[in-house]
């Protein structure tokens, strides 16, 4: 099993639903965030490009952030999903010092704290929160060792990029053109 | 009669910039909330059905609750087809209005101590003897009907029926004037109908979605952008008509960027060319059309070539768009818009949309507009309303014939002391409403408000109209109360129920509650035979065969359509007009004086150094009614001024550098706000969202209440609207041709020193 | 034009606009590392080329100082975690490619040496304090021969110890040598901050925790010869700091945009001057000129070039942690 997200630009709006969601199914305490929207833009007036995406821990599938974790409080679970025991973490800031995409942060109770792709929900059979609430329906979760899920299939159809492929961890969060 | 004839706003001195020192560290504890909690999964959790009041698409979803009776977390309904199970980011954060710790939590009535006026927390009953003595005080000197009402939400109508059952039916909303009037009279002058909430656009169905000046993505409606989104799946064509390149404009098969305030000029091209290369439906046109050779010849001097030098669009886009949109008629949709009070000709702009959708033939067609329908709910009885002597048609509808809803405007100026007229108006009630931002000219309301005999607010949170008001009353969130069953049109009718999830938080209460003991405390009780809003909905769920019981289980509950959903083909079909047909040449405005065709008229063009303030949505806000919430504002905590680099590089600006905005009369912003330097806008604009900019803060007991995260965060539009332009046909306001200069430096501190 | 921006509000402390959890405790810490790792370097090549005697500061005396230089930096790492009450977490596991975990082992480990290796040198530790003079600490040297004698396990321990000194003294260089290292490499290998992700970085930490190693020698030692030694050395390694210094930055303006921007940091940036003048200046280039006058025969205070690369050195680590948090993929 190897979970991973597709999600669309060309149809993601940059309404931070998926931002909102994560806060209340996740208790993320008010001024932090697991998800978060970087908006891009280029060309000049009338000729402009723009998207947003909607980013979160990659799930990378080489982990600087598991490697350099000195405890094994981060790890990686069923599925690729890397998480962090809490119980198990010192809150050292290594992980966050070797993530690229800022994905992780320190929780106002000490411990290290990211996306968890909602395994919980996962677990339940249900979609995480964020793409379950997502409004434009840009977002798709599933496993990539399916050849027949959702998003193998879009994975294999649609033209896609990860975020600082130059930083050779093998993101699992792929955005789709 | 009150005891203050000279009302002043309850604030802290000083400026209002040395008010931003003053703010209070935002504060902290809100971050506890949701913290520390065990997480449950959902079938641990308890669901009550709900409502979303965030913003007015009314969405239903489910709220959901702990074993300690605290809010998880809310969740679209699946079965709603306003939400389809998903909430926009706005109801998702809903329960941040529920957790705002600055929440109005006593009533509150004015007292005035050592010529110093503040407010003290009374007691509900308190608080109705002020509002009933008052009430009664101002029936005697000028009559019932001098009190007025504004309102919005689905909280509005409690205290609406509750006026009118008392004898006062002077009433209007901003959603009205400042918002859809237009459009909804552009509608019903062409179709005889107008086109309510959802907007019954068969988006789902469309090959061409027209998108004028309708930011979706940004205005969150949920419905439609969810569809918009799956039109993008369709690969159908979008065509997006923006002077910004909006989110719509980046998900667009086309943009067009248009100089703004054009828009009427590239409509009429439009037409030319659709007629002129006979790209009309003409079947349709023949069968259910009025004017057609009157169009014709009135639209032959809007060519493209003349709309490019009016529009700065190319002409070679506009035949290129025209035929775009003929190849997928009927399956083609000028969408209407829903905020389109903008220049003043809104009525006439809205027409010549109308029109284009007609002669493409898409009204009644599938993937153009759908027929709605919507139960009716029958009302308790009661006893005949009392005639007013006058009421909001008096004040309006002389003057404007398409005036169908109280015009909040016009209503401001009966309250003004130099008004003389018949309407005079000396008690203003506001509920949901917030007109300091909602409503254009703030000097002007703030001078009405001063001439008051009396003032009542019923609000959630401390906005800036509390601080007007002789009594404050808090209002229960949605997520904790009852109000009308949602009875929306939709494709398959039915109706949804908001039923509250937990009590009341502080000593707040429900609008139904606080409108019926106002109505007892005036010897209404013949119209409130009922004590409890549930018995009330109840008896009417009954009429129409389900329960309050059923609905808390469902949440949403559909019926069986009566009438068909588009025309059938070569149906004979009555409309609502004089000619029984679509009114390409409107018959009434002949009758009334007022353009019978569309007329292109040039607006109001920047003086030399200013710019076009241009405003519009955050996805993530509702106007200023959520920048306080602590889950939004979490997403989103202040706005930015969006500049182009060519601008940018005039004024010398940087990104994030703070600014202050100037208007032509003089006027400047109470706030900055900061520079966002972006080739999303054009160079003759700025860009910001509406609604930011609070001056919220009161004084109760000699205590601050504020909105602690949204005070003075940013610029309100609102201060700086000027030249308003009248719509004839409506009275709504045109609120789009205000320009502005930026400042670099604080004029307020430069004030000081001089 | 072009755009990047981060468009929901994300004020999470320490992330934006660049990570900024590691402050002065993790410079200190890494500073504090380098340093007791050239100490118990020169300590124990010494004593293995037996000079022991004849070199009694570096070998005998300075190792004393180690001790409570680790454990200030054990302390400090502590400090420095979010999570304190679980620190326990990090010996009950050793994780093989975490840095982390290895300083952690490794900081217990050199300070049982480091502990364990002036006890053994007790009586030449007083003869040589009484040499010069002081007696303040007889109580303190009476006091820990007392326990010796008294009780059976310390008494065992360190008589074991002398016993294997050289099995010792060999296993506290090849520690040494790791802690060394690992205060070097610490830093490249968070290569989500391309100015810590380059190869150079960890042996440029390494010969500049040596060179302060020398510089404390020479500093607090009595002896001339050792002195001098020890500024011989002391310039050799700054020689190579500066070349590995200069190499670095070549490498990293030759690579992708990341890492020209972190050079730039440097060359015109917000570092450039606390980094060129500050430190390479007067950390490095001033007290080798200052060295190389004194080996012509100059009058020099010792303690002033060393101070000078001690200074240096916490100053290099500070530098190199702040700007490593700002050098950043771009959003
Ligand atoms: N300058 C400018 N003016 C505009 C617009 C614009 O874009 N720019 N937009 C126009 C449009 S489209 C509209 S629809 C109008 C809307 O204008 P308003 O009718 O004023 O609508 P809101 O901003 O939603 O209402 C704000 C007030 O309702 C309170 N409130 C929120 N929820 C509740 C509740 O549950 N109960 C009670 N009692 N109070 C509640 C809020 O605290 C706030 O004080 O504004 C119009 N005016
Ligand atoms: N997130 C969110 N969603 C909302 C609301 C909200 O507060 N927040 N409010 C809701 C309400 S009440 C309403 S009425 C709707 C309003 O939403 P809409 O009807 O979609 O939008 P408007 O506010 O009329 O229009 C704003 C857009 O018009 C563009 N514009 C400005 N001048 C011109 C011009 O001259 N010509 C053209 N073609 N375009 C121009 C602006 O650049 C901007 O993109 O949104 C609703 N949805
Ligand atoms: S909820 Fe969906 S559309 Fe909105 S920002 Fe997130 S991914 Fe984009
Ligand atoms: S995104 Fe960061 S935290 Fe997530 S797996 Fe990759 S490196 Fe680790
Ligand atoms: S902060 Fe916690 S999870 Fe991160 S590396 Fe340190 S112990 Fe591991
Ligand atoms: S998958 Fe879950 S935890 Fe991760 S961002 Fe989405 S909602 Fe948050
Ligand atoms: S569109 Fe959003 S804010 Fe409006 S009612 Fe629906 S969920 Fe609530
Ligand atoms: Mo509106």
């Amino acid at each position: 099993m190897r979970y991973a997200m597709a999600i669309e630009v060309n149809k993601c709006v940059g309404c931070a639903d998926c931002v909102v969601a994560c806060q209340t199914e996740n208790n993320v305490p008010i001024g932090y965030s697991r998800d978060w929207i970087v908006e891009r833009v280029s060309g000049t007036y009338p000729d402009i490009f723009l998207h947003f995406e909607s980013q979160r821990c990659n799930h990378c599938e080489d982990t600087p952030c598991v490697r350099t974790c000195p405890t094994g409080a981060s790890f990686i679970d069923v599925g690729g999903i890397v998480k962090v025991t809490h119980d198990e973490c010192i809150g050292c800031g290594a992980c966050i010092e070797s993530c690229p995409y800022d994905a992780r942060y320190f929780h106002p109770d000490g411990y290290v704290d990211k996306c968890t792709f909602c395994d919980h929900r996962v677990k339940e059979g249900m979609d995480p929160a964020c793409v379950s609430v997502c409004p434009t329906y840009c977002m798709h979760f599933g496993d990539l060792d399916d050849p027949d899920s959702d998003i193998s299939k879009l994975l294999k159809k649609r033209e896609n990029f990860t975020l600082l492929p130059e930083a050779g961890t093998a993101p699992q969060i792929f955005y789709l053109k | 009669m009150s005891k203050f004839n000279r009302r002043d706003f309850i604030k802290i001195s000083g400026t209002a910039t040395a008010g931003v020192a003053l703010t209070p560290a935002l504060s902290s504890g809100i971050g506890q909330i949701f913290q520390n909690e065990k997480k449950l999964t959902d079938d641990q959790l308890t669901k009550t059905p709900t409502i979303c009041e965030v913003c007015f698409w009314n969405c239903a979803g489910w709220t959901y609750t702990d074993p300690d009776n605290k809010i998880i977390k809310v969740v679209g309904n699946d079965k709603d087809p306003h939400s389809n199970g998903r909430l926009c980011p706005r109801g998702t954060g809903g329960l941040g209005m529920y957790y705002d710790e600055n929440r109005l939590k006593k009533p509150l009535v004015r007292v005035e101590e050592n010529g110093v006026q503040s407010f003290k927390e009374v007691s509900w009953d308190e608080a109705f003897d002020v509002i009933v003595d008052n009430m009664k005080a101002i029936d005697e000197k000028y009559g019932k009907e001098s009190i007025a009402l504004f309102y919005h939400g689905k909280t509005g109508p409690h205290f609406k029926h509750m006026m009118q059952y008392w004898g006062s039916d002077t009433n209007a909303k901003p959603a009205s004037a400042q918002c859809l009037i237009t459009r909804e009279a552009g509608y019903i002058a062409t179709y005889g109908t107008g086109l309510a909430s959802p907007e019954p656009t068969d988006i789902n169905n469309t090959e061409c979605l027209v998108l004028i000046g309708n930011h979706f993505g940004e205005n969150m409606h949920n419905g439609h952008v969810q569809e918009i989104s799956k039109l993008i799946d369709r690969k159908g064509t979008i065509i997006t008509v923006d002077p910004r390149f909006s989110t719509a404009a980046a998900h667009s098969t086309h943009w067009l960027p248009i100089k703004p305030s054009t828009d009427l000029a590239l409509l009429l091209a439009w037409t030319n060319v659709i007629i002129n290369e006979n790209l009309y439906d003409k079947e349709y046109v023949a069968r259910y059309t009025y004017g057609f050779d009157e169009l014709k010849a009135h639209v032959q001097k809007y060519t493209p070539e003349w709309a490019q030098t009016v529009t700065t669009i190319p002409a070679g886009d506009i035949y290129k768009t025209a035929r775009v949109m003929a190849n997928a008629a009927p399956k083609v949709i000028i969408h209407p818009g829903r905020h389109t009070a903008w220049y003043g000709d809104d009525t006439q702009r809205t027409r010549a949309m109308a029109i284009l959708n007609a002669i493409l033939g898409s009204w009644g067609r599938k993937g153009g507009f759908y027929f709605p329908e919507n139960i009716k709910l029958p009302n308790h009885p009661h006893p005949p309303l009392p005639k007013p002597k006058w009421s909001w048609r008096d004040i309006s509808q002389g003057k404007h014939k398409l005036a169908f809803a109280g015009i909040t405007n016009e209503i401001v100026d009966c309250a003004l002391p130099e008004y003389d007229g018949p309407y005079k108006i000396k008690g203003m009630f506001f509920v949901a409403t917030n007109p300091l931002q909602a409503i254009p000219k703030e000097d002007t309301i703030k001078k009405a408000i001063q001439n008051q005999d009396f003032v009542l607010a019923v609000d959630t949170m401390p906005s800036e109209i509390t601080g007007y008001a002789d009594v404050v009353l808090p209002e229960a969130t949605f997520l904790e109360r009852l109000d009308d069953i949602r009875v929306s049109q939709n494709k398959s009718p039915n109706v949804a129920l908001r039923y509250p999830a937990v009590k009341p938080k502080y000593d707040s209460k429900p609008g139904w509650w606080i409108a019926r003991e106002l109505g007892i405390r005036l010897g209404l009780h013949d119209y409130y035979h009922w004590e409890e809003f549930e018995e009330y909905l109840d008896w009417q769920l009954k009429q129409i065969g389900t329960s309050i019981s059923e609905l808390k289980e469902v949440g949403v509950k559909h019926f069986d359509r009566k009438t068909p959903m588009y025309l059938n083909e070569n149906e004979e079909y009555w409309f609502n007009t004089n000619t029984g047909k679509i009114e390409l040449v409107s018959t009434d405005f002949q009758e009334w004086g007022y353009d019978p065709l569309p007329v292109y008229k040039a607006h109001d063009e920047a003086p030399a150094g200013y710019l076009r303030l241009i405003y519009g949505r955050l996805p993530m806000h509702t106007f200023g009614r959520t920048l306080n919430n602590p889950n939004l504002n979490d997403l989103k905590n202040e706005p930015k001024l969006w500049v182009n680099p060519k601008v940018a590089k005039i004024y010398y600006l940087e990104n994030n550098q703070e600014v202050w905005l100037q208007n032509p009369e003089g006027k400047v912003s109470s706030f900055p706000i900061k520079v966002r330097i972006t080739e999303r806008i054009r160079h003759d604009s700025v860009f910001m969202p509406h609604g930011f900019g609070n001056k919220g803060r009161i004084k109760v007991d000699g205590k601050i209440l504020e909105m602690s995260r949204a005070y003075g965060r940013g610029i309100s539009d609102a201060e700086l609207l000027h030249n308003i332009k009248i719509d004839p046909e409506t009275g709504g306001t045109g609120m789009r041709n205000s320009f502005v200069t930026i400042l670099t430096e604080n004029p307020h501190t430069k004030a000081v020193e001089s | 034009m072009e755009e990047n921006i981060l468009s929901t509000t994300r004020d999470i402390h320490g992330l934006y606009p660049h990570v900024h959890i590691w402050g002065y405790p993790i410079a200190i810490y890494l500073f504090i590392g380098g340093l007791a790792a050239g100490i118990l370097l020169f300590a124990t090549i010494y004593y293995l080329k037996g000079k022991a005697d004849e070199m009694p500061f570096t070998v005998k005396i300075a190792p004393i100082f180690t001790f409570g230089l680790v454990v200030i930096g054990l302390l400090l790492l502590v400090y420095d975690l979010h999570h304190k009450m679980y620190v326990w977490q990090l010996f009950l596991t050793f994780r093989i490619e975490s840095p982390m975990s290895w300083g952690a082992w490794t900081l217990v480990v050199v300070s049982i040496f480091s502990l364990l290796w002036p006890l053994s040198y007790i009586d030449d530790i007083e003869a040589y304090l009484h040499e010069r003079g002081w007696k303040r600490l007889d109580d303190i040297t009476k006091f820990i021969r007392n326990m010796e004698h008294k009780y059976v396990i310390p008494r065992f321990v360190i008589i074991t110890f002398r016993k294997y000194r050289t099995l010792a003294a060999y296993l506290m260089l090849f520690f040494s040598i790791i802690l060394g290292i690992y205060t070097g490499i610490l830093l490249s290998a968070f290569n989500a901050h391309p100015l810590w992700n380059n190869s150079i970085l960890g042996p440029l930490f390494l010969v500049s925790g040596v060179s302060t190693g020398s510089a404390f020698v020479m500093w607090l030692s009595n002896n001339k010869k050792e002195r001098q030694l020890m500024s011989t050395i002391d310039m050799a390694l700054i020689a190579v700091e500066i070349f590995f210094i200069i190499h670095m930055m070549m490498g990293m303006q030759a690579g992708p945009e990341a890492y020209k921007q972190a050079a730039h940091l440097f060359l015109g940036g917000e570092f450039t001057v606390i980094f060129w003048v500050v430190f390479v200046g007067f950390g490095l280039v001033l007290p080798f000129i200052l060295e190389v006058f004194e080996h012509r025969g100059f009058k020099i205070h010792p303690a002033l070039p060393a101070l000078l690369v001690l200074v240096g050195g916490l100053l290099f680590r500070i530098i190199m942690v702040q700007a490593g948090q700002i050098s950043e993929y771009p959003l």
